[in-house]
């Protein structure tokens, strides 16, 4: 194999995996003669996706766009709560724990009281996408400034550096990367966020439309909102990997990273 | 009065219930504008003395001064090469060497109005080095010499009263290295600076000191002091003269009875 197949193969192989697991699906489906109401078959879901592809559009636009105000007000907030809790000893040992006890509360758990408090609607799952992308951004860029290499914090304070030149000039730097490696992983929680948010009382979005479907008993159309979910997902997931890698060429020391 | 002052001091190490007595006794007076050499076995608290001077570690015990005042946290606008080049991996070479201009007064006010001529000052440092075409590059895309070598541009670039050289010259081979020494003792000349130098080379401290200091093994003290009476500017010629040679043995002589 020349090199070149070589790329082409590796470039090639998700859409491959993809296309076999599909064909065994819709294979399956027929072999089996699973009724469409609890399995339906690949191809009759495209044929959903595409027939009733404006109103798939108009639910996923809503998804779309309160999940991303969640995530931007996640990253704001996190990369704040971060460098906070990694610049000083004292934030960090008064909220870690907290901010750890409030991530292990199941998320689904706050909707109901998030809908006691704001109604139903777009705020709910925009706050339930925010909580629950915020915490791994906090993690990460703290712990991008608790790992600084003490010598590089030296050079600067054996310049007189104040401490905000400090982290202005090795912290915030230093963070990055990890800022942006904990992206990919918030985007797709927060797309959770917001689908929980709609499926468990909301009047708008994919998580409605998916559960006003199942109780039609419109699996195909479950299903479509399901594809559509997993699509947004992975296109949000590429765009946070495109970001990652131009933003932090030097940590990657300039290797490609796939 | 001695620009530097350490009067007793010593520096213990502490982890937890681990604690490494690293400098047991350094007494040592640099006058302004004295270039010094500390030489002695790996270990023994040279890299510690020079964070103790800057003030980046506190002494345990005694006192340390420079420029008259007792030293108590870091010290503003020092030049200081480290051991290991600690440059940042998310700026050029020419940015790092740019960085003390970004944080020392005055020069820190005049950054942006004046870049221009600080980019100059920095490639004029970086001819010197022999690193002109690199100053795009990001140190990653360095030699570890060549990384040395810009972290001295860094150390020098804002023409400090106090220059601390850790090993600058470590990673580079020999013809290199005897190049800058000509390259150091002429900006010394040239500028005038109060310099300590950190090194295991003996040929290079009676080079460029006016006093060499041999420390002991660990816990360090220092256990000699030779001031080096040779007339500047020093050649590579002079150190085959016979009197620089008899002092580099000297100094040889001495830390291998710390060895013995
Ligand atoms: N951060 C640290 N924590 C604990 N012990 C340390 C630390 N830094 C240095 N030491 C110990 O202190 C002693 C002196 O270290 P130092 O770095 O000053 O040696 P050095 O003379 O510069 O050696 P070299 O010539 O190998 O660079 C060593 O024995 C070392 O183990
Ligand atoms: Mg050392």
């Amino acid at each position: 194999m020349t090199e070149m197949q070589r790329e082409v193969l590796k470039i090639a192989m998700p859409w491959l995996f993809m296309a076999v697991f599909l064909v065994v699906w819709e294979i399956a489906c027929v072999a089996c003669q699973i009724p469409e109401i609890i399995l339906p078959r690949p191809s009759r879901v495209f044929e959903v996706f595409v027939q009733r592809f404006d109103i798939l559009l108009r639910f996923c636009w809503d998804t779309l766009w309160t999940t991303l105000i969640g995530f931007l007000i996640a990253i704001a907030g996190g990369l704040l709560l971060g460098l906070a809790i990694g610049a000083s000893p004292f934030v960090y040992s008064g909220l870690y724990p907290l901010l750890i006890a409030f991530n292990a509360i199941p998320k689904v758990a706050i909707v109901p009281i998030l809908m006691i408090w704001v109604g139903v609607g777009a705020l709910p799952a925009v706050i339930t996408a925010f909580v629950i992308s915020f915490f791994p951004i906090v993690v990460n860029v703290a712990t991008g400034l608790a790992t600084i290499e003490p010598e590089m914090r030296d050079v600067l304070r054996s310049l007189g550096a104040t401490r905000t030149e400090i982290l202005t000039k090795v912290g915030i730097p230093r963070a990055m990367p990890y800022l942006f490696a904990s992206l990919k992983v918030a985007i797709t929680l927060a797309f959770i966020g917001s689908v929980i948010s709609e499926t468990v009382g909301g009047n708008r979005g994919v998580g409605f439309l998916m559960l006003s479907a199942s109780a039609r008993n419109d699996a195909p159309t479950t299903f479509a909102g399901l594809f559509a979910i997993a699509i947004m997902g992975v296109a949000m997931y590429a765009v946070c990997a495109l970001v990652e890698k131009r933003m932090t060429r030097w940590a990657f020391r300039g290797e490609i990273v796939t | 009065m001695a620009f530097v002052e350490l009067t007793g001091v010593s520096l213990t190490y502490r982890l937890g219930k681990d604690s490494t007595l690293a400098l047991a006794d350094a007494t040592l007076a640099i006058d302004k504008d004295e270039f010094i050499a500390v030489v002695g076995p790996s270990g023994c608290g040279k890299s510690t003395i020079m964070k103790l001077v800057t003030g980046l570690l506190p002494a345990s015990g005694g006192e340390v001064r420079v420029d008259g005042k007792k030293v108590t946290g870091p010290i503003k606008g020092v030049g200081m090469a480290f051991q290991n080049p600690t440059l940042m991996p998310w700026r050029t070479t020419m940015d790092n060497i740019l960085l003390p201009m970004e944080v020392v007064e005055p020069h820190k006010r005049r950054f942006r109005s004046r870049r221009a001529e600080y980019v100059e000052r920095a490639m004029k440092l970086l001819r010197t080095v022999g690193l002109a075409d690199f100053a795009d590059k990001f140190p990653w895309q360095l030699s570890g010499g060549m990384q040395q070598r810009s972290n001295l541009c860094r150390a020098l670039i804002h023409e400090p009263e106090l220059l601390m050289l850790d090993e600058p010259f470590g990673a580079l081979d020999a013809f290199t290295r005897e190049e800058l020494w000509g390259v150091m003792q002429a900006l010394w000349m040239e500028k005038r600076f109060t310099g300590v130098l950190v090194t295991h080379d003996l040929r290079e401290a009676t080079y460029l000191a006016d006093t060499v200091y041999v420390m002991s093994r660990r816990p360090g003290r220092i256990v000699l002091s030779k001031k080096i009476d040779i007339p500047r500017p020093r050649t590579l010629a002079t150190t085959f003269e016979p009197h620089f040679v008899d002092l580099v043995h000297e100094l040889r002589d001495r830390i291998h009875q710390e060895h013995a």
